[in-house]
């Protein structure tokens, strides 16, 4: 009997440590989810974990200081064109590469590996210094154009279709005369789509929090992503004097994210786990 | 063992043309992956070598960005910086990992919710460095921080602590704990993956054997997940040792306090594009790529000696 009420002690207390370590996961996002709806006054004379009133008083500073909506759909397209380019193309080449023999197919699978544990930073300068030659600085070719070629995207599909997509399910359409380009979009991807959502998913993610390649890229205002307006909020007197209005600005980049992971996180969170077992 | 099926060169040329549809699929990949990926590479390398702003003229100058590299005193002050940063963050980063991953696989206890912590803990990744540096600059704020308030509200301190603007170490302890709030969830994720990757027959085997709870987590579980552990840590390593974005921020985009959150990446933002030494901040690019490769050789290393 001892022993159980030990055991079910300790697992009280594992529990409540389990549920402490959530509340601190939690709670910066619940203060700043509060905090957009207070006054600066309020803000500055005590914290509080219930909403007060002054939202709408907020997002009136906010709109009238920063173009947000234009930012949010800056961010919005180049996620998009991002998450579509990693994903045809990444699944095009995975397909290329598992069912094709051809002369180079090994060539460029261990160039592919070997890169992949080249550090970004090593590519960043030459990078910038190429789209200046190419004159795309300010453009929004450099931050899309690069997603075509995807190697731990193209990686894992590989591993992927290999595991899920069985030769002779090929054979059929090939006897009826197919084009191989119709049977990948006809019968290889269709079978793809859970293993390209799950890259597809981090590929947005990653694309719409990407900061210091916009911010390295873009001048003109109208075109800046999300984050860049963020990191630049600084700048902006009428705001930062207004914490409220602050929190504001970063519960708006914040929010889309999160409701997106209350639906995905099953996808999200598998793409993690198959992240470490591939290695 | 693909050498055995692949065909030898002179059948190439009778192959059937389909398979050539492979290298067809592969073009647009291998175009970009030449042009953004690879040529980048290399012309970093090239200009490392180099005297260039970043724009107009340049000129060879053989290993002098090289050596001037090693004896400047700001880009090895702020390495040691990263290392500091990155210490407080893998520590506590994989220790909870580490932990949690204990807790929710231990026999007795039976944890369960395993779904909902997994995602609350993995939530912090999500959201742009941006915002999370902005949200915590704001938060720890020396007079209106929320966190300041709280902990004064508690009498868990009795003064305002200076978070961000105050001493070095309390500077940079900030950034690594926020470091391992970001990033302890997806280790947390990795290590639960790595145990379920684990052949369920072996703790039977154990059970049967009557090893206890402890032993079958050190005999078993522990040398099993060593090559998730490393890969967590050396992944870490890896983007640790590149940190940027949440000490550029926080700090207002000036390393404050003092030069405390200036990291290596952050030294060679600031030379190639604020001081335009583009060559330089190259061959600053190359020595840093050559200290991780060798941290990770040394990580590697350690990690197989025990398997013996």
């Amino acid at each position: 009997m001892s022993e159980r009420m030990k055991t079910n002690f300790f697992r009280a207390l594992l529990y409540f440590a389990l549920i402490f370590l959530a509340v601190i996961c939690f709670i910066p996002f619940w203060l700043m989810l509060i905090n957009s709806t207070r006054s600066g006054n309020e803000i500055m004379t005590g914290f509080s974990l219930l909403p007060s009133n002054s939202l709408m008083k907020n997002w009136e500073v906010v709109s009238t200081n920063m173009s947000l909506g234009r930012g949010f759909a800056n961010s919005l397209l180049l996620a998009v064109l991002n998450t579509v380019l990693v994903s045809y193309f990444s699944a095009l080449t995975a397909y290329g590469l598992a069912f094709y023999r051809f002369p180079g197919a090994n060539v460029i699978f261990t160039v592919m590996l070997v890169f992949m544990m080249v550090p970004a930073q090593l590519s960043m300068l030459g990078f910038y210094d190429l789209t200046n030659k190419m004159r795309m600085i300010d453009t929004y070719w450099p931050l899309f154009l690069p997603s075509i070629a995807s190697p731990a995207t193209v990686f894992f599909l590989r591993q992927y279709t290999i595991s899920i997509l069985p030769r002779s399910v090929l054979e059929a359409p090939r006897i009826d005369g197919a084009g191989e380009l119709t049977i990948f979009h006809k019968i290889v991807m269709p079978v793809m789509v859970p293993g390209i959502a799950t890259m597809a998913i981090g590929a947005f993610i990653g694309s719409w929090n990407n900061y210091l390649l916009p911010m390295l890229i873009i001048n003109t205002p109208a075109k800046r992503t999300l984050p860049v307006m963020v990191a630049e909020l600084s700048a902006v007197r009428d705001i930062t004097t207004n914490l409220g209005a602050t929190y504001l600005v970063v519960a708006i980049s914040v929010v889309p994210i999160m409701i997106a992971f209350c639906f995905f996180s099953k996808h999200i969170i598998s793409g993690i786990g198959a992240g470490a077992m591939k290695e | 063992m693909t050498k055995a099926a692949r065909p030898s060169r002179e059948k190439w040329s009778g192959m059937r043309r389909r398979e050539l549809y492979g290298l067809l699929f592969c073009m647009p990949f291998v175009i970009a992956f030449l042009v953004f990926s690879v040529y980048p590479v290399f012309r970093t390398l090239q200009m490392s070598f180099m005297n260039y702003k970043g724009f107009g003229k340049e000129t060879f100058v053989g290993f002098a960005n090289y050596i001037r590299a090693f004896k400047d005193p700001l880009y090895w002050d702020a390495f040691v910086n990263t290392l500091k940063m990155w210490g407080v963050n893998i520590v506590l980063q994989l220790g909870l990992a580490l932990l949690l991953t204990i807790a929710f696989n231990d026999m007795k206890y039976r944890i369960r919710g395993l779904g909902f912590f997994r995602a609350v803990y993995y939530l912090p990744n999500l959201i742009a460095c941006t915002s999370v540096a902005f949200l915590f600059k704001t938060l720890l704020d020396w007079k209106f921080g929320s966190v300041n308030q709280i902990l004064l509200s508690l009498h868990l301190i009795g003064a305002p602590v200076n978070w961000l603007t105050g001493k070095d170490a309390t500077a940079q302890i900030v950034v690594g704990v926020v470091g391992a709030w970001m990033w302890f969830g997806n280790s947390f994720i990795m290590l639960m993956a790595g145990v379920q990757g684990i052949n369920t027959s072996y703790f039977e085997a154990a059970t049967i054997d009557g090893a206890n709870r402890w032993q079958i987590f050190a005999r078993i579980t522990m040398p099993l997940l060593r090559p998730v552990m490393l890969y967590v840590a050396v992944t870490s390593l890896i983007g640790g040792l590149q940190l940027f974005d949440i000490p550029y921020l926080i700090s207002g985009t000036e390393g404050k306090p003092g030069r405390a959150l200036y990291t290596a990446v952050f030294y060679l933002y600031t030379t190639a594009f604020k001081n335009n030494q583009m060559g330089y901040a190259a061959a600053l690019a190359f020595v840093l790529f050559m200290i991780i490769a060798v941290f990770c050789a040394i990580a590697f290393k350690l990690m197989n000696r025990k398997e013996d």
